[in-house]
């Protein structure tokens, strides 16, 4: 009976969310410190930062852990939702007067409208960022430029990673994808995620970097229409992004210190608990904000 | 020492035949109610006027009147016994309202409370949820052993008492936005869980108490902390804290 009840009572439920919102507090650490890196400008950061990005997609730990985030956000927002549909199903009948602002906070009793709008955002954000990075076959390669200081003109390179049969290679213009080589065909040659293979015997020519550094920064900077309609959606994504960690925020201000009262955690610790959750859920999503805050207004 | 004055105030009550019809909210206007008389003192008051006028008296519960029964219930203005925190009903006094002010007067509201008539609520899934854990079984056939020879150290002992302290009013579940009884049932599953008395059957009392309350229809905690601060008892959230840790203990063996 103890076993069939750790998933179904109330209290289990509470576990798991409580498990899973921290796991996933714990993978917003990570994820920031990996933005955090977009700071860095010019072409270093952009080596910097792809490195990275490849570093994210192959290695088999990060992987493990990245399937454990997927679970655990699907886990959290499933959980999350069903418990908020049965807690209003145990009051049928509302108050005509209820002053619920007299004893909670304003997060607190709205996790689950912050938790779906935060699901709102995590959605976008894996189809514009993860899912292109993941399987858009229109990724850039990462290419150099570099300035001839006798002649003046620009040059451009094809930078290959360490694990590359060939070193890097130059190439005619700052942007190199699937559909650059459609326009300009060199051999017989395509781009498989960020190989460079032989159309004819699939053998792979060169490995490269994944430009996902040009890709976050042409986002926010885009001066495109928005559905074809809200013009400089750049601005738009920006205000986006921020108001959605805001909301983040809020749903930490609460979530974070409930989390261990749910795992049983009440005790002298829990006054610093509740400060350092604070302090979490206004310091990470600030930092998280002020990325497409400076790549929209500020970097050149 | 008393202030002489009397108010005049507007009610808006919820008003319902019995447990199958629908409700609604009705307003009466009371004059004269004197800020010296207790809240349940100037519902009677009303029931007198309603009796004169051949009007159906409102129904409500009460009991003791003095704080300790847990019977008196009533969503005030938007709140569980009304605007002061550490009481029940019967001890909050008419001097806490304006004269003029328009008062709501609601039952407590819970698909585990259904409503029996007008405020009156059934809160027998309280009940259910003792019996199905709530108590130590204790040898009665002249063997009994004096509770004060077991050595139990103070901490645990205050902790234990300040737990049993609960009424069962129900107030936690009625101010909680999720309906949830965490409080109620985490101060009982703690009152045996810090006694040596309550270790024999602590595995069982947690999971047992813990499905019937949601077999009745409870929700589920988020941690709001609402009960906490409406609770007459001052019952700490500590007590659903101390649930948790014994429910995931009892569900590991
Ligand atoms: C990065 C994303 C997220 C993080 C870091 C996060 C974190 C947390 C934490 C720590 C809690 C407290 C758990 C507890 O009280 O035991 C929580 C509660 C909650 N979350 Fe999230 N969450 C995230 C996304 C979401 C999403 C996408 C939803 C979906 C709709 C959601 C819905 C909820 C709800 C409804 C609660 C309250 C449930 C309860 O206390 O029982 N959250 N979250
Ligand atoms: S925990 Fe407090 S509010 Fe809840 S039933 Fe007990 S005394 Fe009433
Ligand atoms: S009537 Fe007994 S506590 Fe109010």
């Amino acid at each position: 009976m103890a076993k069939s009840a750790f998933l179904k009572s109330s209290i289990a439920k509470k576990y798991w969310m409580a498990l899973t919102g921290l796991f996933l507090c714990l993978f917003l650490v990570g994820h920031l410190i990996g933005n955090l890196q977009l700071f860095k400008s010019g072409y270093e950061g952009a080596l910097q930062f792809n490195k990275y990005a490849l570093f994210m997609t192959t290695n088999p730990l990060i992987k493990i852990m990245s399937y454990v985030t997927y679970i655990s956000i699907l886990f959290h927002a499933i959980d999350g939702i069903y418990l908020a549909i049965q807690n209003k199903k145990a009051r049928p009948v509302a108050y005509a007067m209820n002053n619920s602002s007299a004893n909670t906070s304003f997060s607190s009793r709205n996790m689950a409208v912050l938790g779906t709008l935060v699901l709102f955002f995590i959605a976008t954000h894996m189809i514009n960022f993860w899912a292109k990075m993941k399987f858009g076959t229109g990724m850039p390669l990462l290419v150099k430029e570099i300035v001839d200081p006798n002649v003046g003109a620009k040059q451009y390179m094809l930078i290959a990673t360490p694990e590359s049969p060939q070193q890097n290679v130059p190439v005619q213009g700052p942007v190199f994808d699937n559909n650059i080589l459609k326009k300009q065909p060199i051999a017989d040659i395509y781009i498989d995620g960020n190989k460079i293979v032989n159309k004819k015997n699939n053998d792979v020519l060169f490995e490269g970097y994944k430009d996902l550094h040009k890709l976050t920064i042409s986002f926010f900077k885009s001066k495109a229409r928005l559905f074809n309609v809200i013009p400089n959606e750049g601005l738009v994504f920006t205000i986006f992004y921020v108001l959605s960690m805001a909301i983040l925020g809020f749903h930490l201000w609460h979530g974070f210190q409930s989390a261990f009262q749910s795992l049983g955690i009440n005790n002298k610790f829990t006054p610093a608990i509740k400060t350092f959750g604070k302090l979490f859920s206004v310091i990470v999503p600030i930092l998280f904000a002020i990325i497409p805050v400076y790549i929209h207004f500020i970097l050149k | 020492m008393a202030t002489k004055k009397n108010i005049n105030i507007n009610l808006k009550i919820w008003r319902q035949k019995n447990a199958k019809e629908k409700g609604k909210m009705e307003t009466y206007k009371l004059d004269n109610v004197s800020t010296d008389s207790s809240f349940l003192e100037m519902l009677d008051q009303l029931n007198e006027q309603l009796v004169n006028n051949q009007q159906e008296p409102v129904a409500f519960d009460h009991d003791c009147r003095e704080g300790i029964c847990g019977m008196c219930s009533l969503y005030i203005n938007g709140r569980a016994h009304g605007p002061d925190t550490g009481t029940t009903t019967c001890q909050l006094h008419m001097r806490k309202f304006k004269d003029g002010e328009t008062i709501f007067i609601e039952p407590w509201r819970s698909k585990a409370f259904p409503v029996v008539k007008d405020l009156v609520v059934d809160r027998s899934s309280f009940d259910r949820i003792q019996q199905a854990g709530g108590f130590v079984s204790v040898n009665t056939s002249g063997n009994t052993i004096d509770a004060n020879a077991t050595p139990i150290n103070k901490q645990d002992a205050d902790k234990a008492f300040e737990a049993a302290a609960c009424i069962g009013c129900g107030a936690c579940v009625a101010t909680c936005k999720n309906g949830s009884a965490m409080l109620f049932v985490g101060a009982k599953v703690s009152q045996y869980a810090l006694l040596p008395q309550g270790q024999v059957e602590a595995t069982q009392r947690v999971l047992n108490m813990v499905r019937q309350m949601d077999e009745e229809g409870f929700g589920n905690c988020t941690n709001t902390g609402a009960c906490e601060v409406e609770c007459p008892k001052g019952i700490s959230l500590e007590n659903i804290a101390r649930m948790n840790r014994e429910y995931l203990k009892a569900s590991m063996k």
